[in-house]
């Protein structure tokens, strides 16, 4: 081994330490706030004193003391009274509820205040400025609703010093329709979205940046050519993306001169950040959580308090670490490969992540 | 490791998702399959038009002297499979490995498949009812003394394949020779017969750009058949429900064909037990022309225990074996639930496996780790029973008795009936029914095709339409 891999090894052993540590702080700062009377939330306080029988903010010292608590139980985010989630020490400040899921029963409900801002300011860090320029506008084509992304999008695009268009689609409306077999139907949703943000693209040369999920962005780039049209960044996510088609929009669906930036989120953890790809990822998808704010892990799907080993395959375990929101140890509907730490981000990422086999039948994934 | 890649209007593209289909025996890998994401084939299928305009350049005599001559190929020639290349014994070895048919029984669809190239000139006149093909090539001409002109009803023809048979195969491949380009769904453990077939038309000259294929998951099928001009898709009863109402597609479901003996015969029966019991056992039972009824007035325990005795002799062999006659299953999982459902409707009062007096191990066998059903015969005591009109992947029949006035209604769909009769007013009844598809007059097995007969529609009619034409002479 030469001595510059030597000190490059050392350097990424010292930079894992140096987060690992920092997430451990921040676990310790995080449940004493969530604990304590004067700050917590009525859920976790209540909880504390009749389910757990110790006081988590002596017992939690660590990110791994996380462990002690049971599993968190993704029922407890359906249903009201949705102010039990809001932290005393946040009390007053105007709140948003975001939805996640819904397309038949209850959806789980995250109550927000400022965290979609700040995850969104985070990752906007990660955006090259080249591809994604200061004062360009932005067009956010997807979800909106009672989903946080449209907000979200439309902050990025405000920190950033630009102006965002939207054009809504309700996922649950096209999840219905391929439920019910109405094919043709979620196609003409589908070109109803397309052609609305067709006209304001081309009415508005000032956007240069996009938001979009997967099978939207195909179907506009069907439609258009979006170097043609003024796009220079796109952000893409919103539902699994397979290493091929990672591939195919970058080589044939948007060519070399637009910046591609794949991301995982969700309303419960915030947003992944997608790693540069190297040639030998063969076009793989790695994300990497926002730690120390949320963590995403890869477990034995049978026995989930064990981590698998790199590159092995694990359901994935998230948990959000906010003043806002407290998630220990959820259980995802989503499998992948656990990555390695690297330089950029010295914690577990995830790779290539899709839903969960063992659902796989009950899981529809619709057109956005 | 073999690498099967998509071929994109003939161009090989290895993708980076794959899936591997495994030997059935074995279990090992045998073969990486890349897989087509959805944005792209949508994206390849834009080219259509053009593609359906290139095709509209060559005559259809052009066509079929390439079809012949990629007959040669297919049966003959070591062809390319993706970087690798493969013998005719490759591919029987192949197909046998991941489908569990017995190389006897890939080579007879071999044979059925170049036959149909090679005889492709006969093929057409049988779907066109003798039309002068030339027709096609000018647009307008004149057949039986009557002016008529022909016109494409789509610009391609997108086909989502079985992995049962290879035999099916044979259905779409004289589109080639009526000017279409073919867009090609393999089936999961089957993706070898459409790809060597398009290697042969290739390696026979024909243009590269008018093969597609794509293997994918269900939602990439689903855009083949929209996206392309007419479709064919082969499948079960979900399947169908889901494209019962596209007029575009030709739905090739199960068969639930039968045999019928009229009252003039049914005391000759046990001369027709040979051909009964070839009609179910053949291929593996795994065709929808294989019979999965017998409906008879009366003799029908006696005729169930005669046809027991006789299958009841399938044993299962090895796969090179060239007296095997029954395929195990590539996924022993498979067996045991098709296994379970029969069992399911024994348990319902009136029905009785024949098969049980003379088989002398159950009916889920194994051998060399793999999973077999063995042929079975059912006795059931109505029409109405559960097992009556039941159709499986494996030598299965049902054994009812009905009164003669009561067929052909009481039969339901019927892809292929054969009924044995000389019964004038039965044989008319018969020909009236429009649930029947193939109907054979005498004792012939269900699954004797004649590739000058349409089968499950016809491939011409479905390609093409006749419009009005009429054309003032000018002076000149």
């Amino acid at each position: 081994m030469s001595q510059a891999t030597t000190s490059t090894a050392a350097g990424l052993s010292a930079q894992i330490a140096a987060a690992q540590a920092r997430l451990d702080a921040h676990t310790r700062e995080i449940v004493n706030w969530h604990f304590s009377p004067e700050t917590g939330c009525p859920f976790w306080l209540d909880y504390a004193a009749t389910q757990l029988g110790w006081d988590p903010r002596k017992e939690i010292q660590s990110y791994p003391d996380l462990g002690k608590f049971p599993p968190f139980q993704d029922e407890w985010l359906r249903g009201g009274p949705v102010r039990k989630w809001i932290p005393r020490g946040l009390a007053g400040k105007p709140a948003f509820i975001f939805e996640t899921g819904g397309s038949t029963g209850v959806p789980k409900s995250r109550v927000q205040m400022e965290d979609f801002r700040i995850d969104y300011e985070n990752f906007s860090e990660t955006l090259p400025d080249a591809c994604f320029p200061t004062g360009a506008d932005w067009i956010s084509v997807g979800p909106s609703g009672p989903r946080r992304l449209r907000l979200a999008v439309e902050h990025l695009a405000q920190h950033r010093g630009g102006i965002c268009f939207t054009v809504d689609l309700d996922p649950r409306w096209v999840i219905k329709l391929i439920k019910w077999g109405e094919i043709q139907m979620a196609e003409r949703y589908k070109q109803h979205v397309v052609d609305q943000s067709l006209t304001i693209m081309k009415a508005h040369e000032n956007i240069k940046c996009m938001f979009t999920t997967p099978k939207l962005l195909e179907a506009i780039c069907e439609k258009v050519s979006l170097e043609k049209l003024g796009i220079e960044g796109i952000f893409c996510g919103g539902t699994e993306m397979t290493p091929q088609f990672h591939r195919f929009a970058v080589e044939e669906l948007l060519g070399p001169n637009i910046y591609f930036a794949p991301t995982y989120g969700n309303t419960l953890m915030g947003l992944a950040v997608h790693k540069k790809p190297l040639p030998e990822d063969n076009w793989a998808i790695i994300y990497y959580p926002p730690s120390p704010r949320a963590m995403l892990e890869v477990v034995n799907p049978d026995r989930p308090t064990e981590l698998v080993g790199y590159g092995q395959t694990g359901r994935v375990r998230l948990t959000t670490l906010t003043r806002e929101t407290f998630i220990p140890r959820f259980l995802e509907r989503d499998e992948c490969e656990r990555e390695a730490p690297c330089e950029q981000y010295p914690w577990d990422g995830v790779r290539n992540v899709r839903p969960f086999s063992r659902f796989k039948t009950s899981v529809v994934e619709g057109v956005y | 490791m073999l690498h099967l890649p998509i071929l994109r209007q003939g161009e090989a593209y290895y993708s980076v998702d794959s899936v591997t289909a495994n030997h059935h025996r074995t279990k090992q890998p045998l073969v990486k399959i890349s897989m087509a994401n959805s944005g792209l084939i949508r994206r390849d299928l834009r080219a259509l038009p053009e593609i359906a305009s290139m095709m509209s350049g060559f005559t259809c005599a052009e066509l079929i002297a390439l079809c012949e001559k990629a007959s040669d190929h297919f049966f003959n020639a070591t062809l390319p499979l993706g970087d690798a290349e493969q013998t005719p014994q490759d591919y029987i070895e192949q197909t046998s490995a991941t489908t569990g048919s017995p190389w006897v029984m890939v080579r007879r669809n071999m044979e059925k498949i170049a036959g149909v190239m090679s005889n492709i000139s006969g093929v057409l006149r049988g779907l066109t009812r003798n039309l002068d093909l030339s027709i096609l090539d000018r647009g307008h001409g004149e057949a039986t003394g009557a002016v008529v002109s022909y016109f494409r009803r789509g610009d391609s023809l997108g086909v989502v394949l079985p992995s049962n048979s290879p035999g099916v195969h044979s259905l779409w491949v004289p589109a080639f020779a009526l000017k279409t380009a073919l867009v090609l769904k393999p089936g999961a453990s089957e993706p070898w017969s459409p790809y060597r077939i398009i290697q042969a038309f290739i390696r026979a000259g024909a243009p590269p750009e008018a093969f597609s294929y794509y293997p994918a998951d269900h939602a990439g099928a689903g855009e083949i058949l929209r996206r392309c001009g007419r479709g064919m898709v082969f499948g079960d009863v979900g399947t169908m429900k889901a494209y019962q109402n596209d007029p575009r597609i030709e739905l090739h479901g199960p068969g639930w064909s039968k045999i019928t003996i009229g009252e003039d015969m049914i005391d000759r029966w046990p001369e027709f037990i040979d051909i009964i019991a070839a009609s179910i056992c053949e291929n593996s039972g795994r065709s929808c022309v294989n019979a999965s009824g017998l409906w008879v007035p009366r003799h029908g325990y006696a005729i169930a225990e005669a046809l027991a005795e006789r299958v009841s002799k399938i044993a299962p062999r090895p796969a090179n074996d060239p007296e095997a006659a029954v395929s195990p299953f590539a996924d022993a999982g498979v067996a045991s639930r098709i296994n379970a459902l029969v069992e399911q409707g024994l348990a319902d009062p009136g029905a009785e496996d024949v098969t049980l007096k003379y088989r002398p191990g159950s009916r889920l066998a194994e051998l060399e780790g793999c999973s077999y059903l063995l042929p079975t015969i059912v006795h059931v005591d109505s029409p109405e029973h559960t097992l009556a009109n039941k159709e499986y992947l494996f030598p299965f029949a049902s054994v009812v008795e009905v009164p003669q006035r009561e067929i052909p209604e009481i039969l339901g769909p019927t892809l292929v009936l054969t009924a044995i009769t000389n019964d004038d007013a039965f044989r008319r009844r018969l020909l009236t029914a429009n649930h029947i598809g193939r109907l054979n007059f005498g004792p012939i097995q269900t699954n004797r095709i004649v590739w000058d007969q349409p089968h499950e529609g016809n491939l011409f009619d479905h390609l093409y339409a006749r419009r009005a034409f009429q054309m003032a002479l000018q002076s000149t």
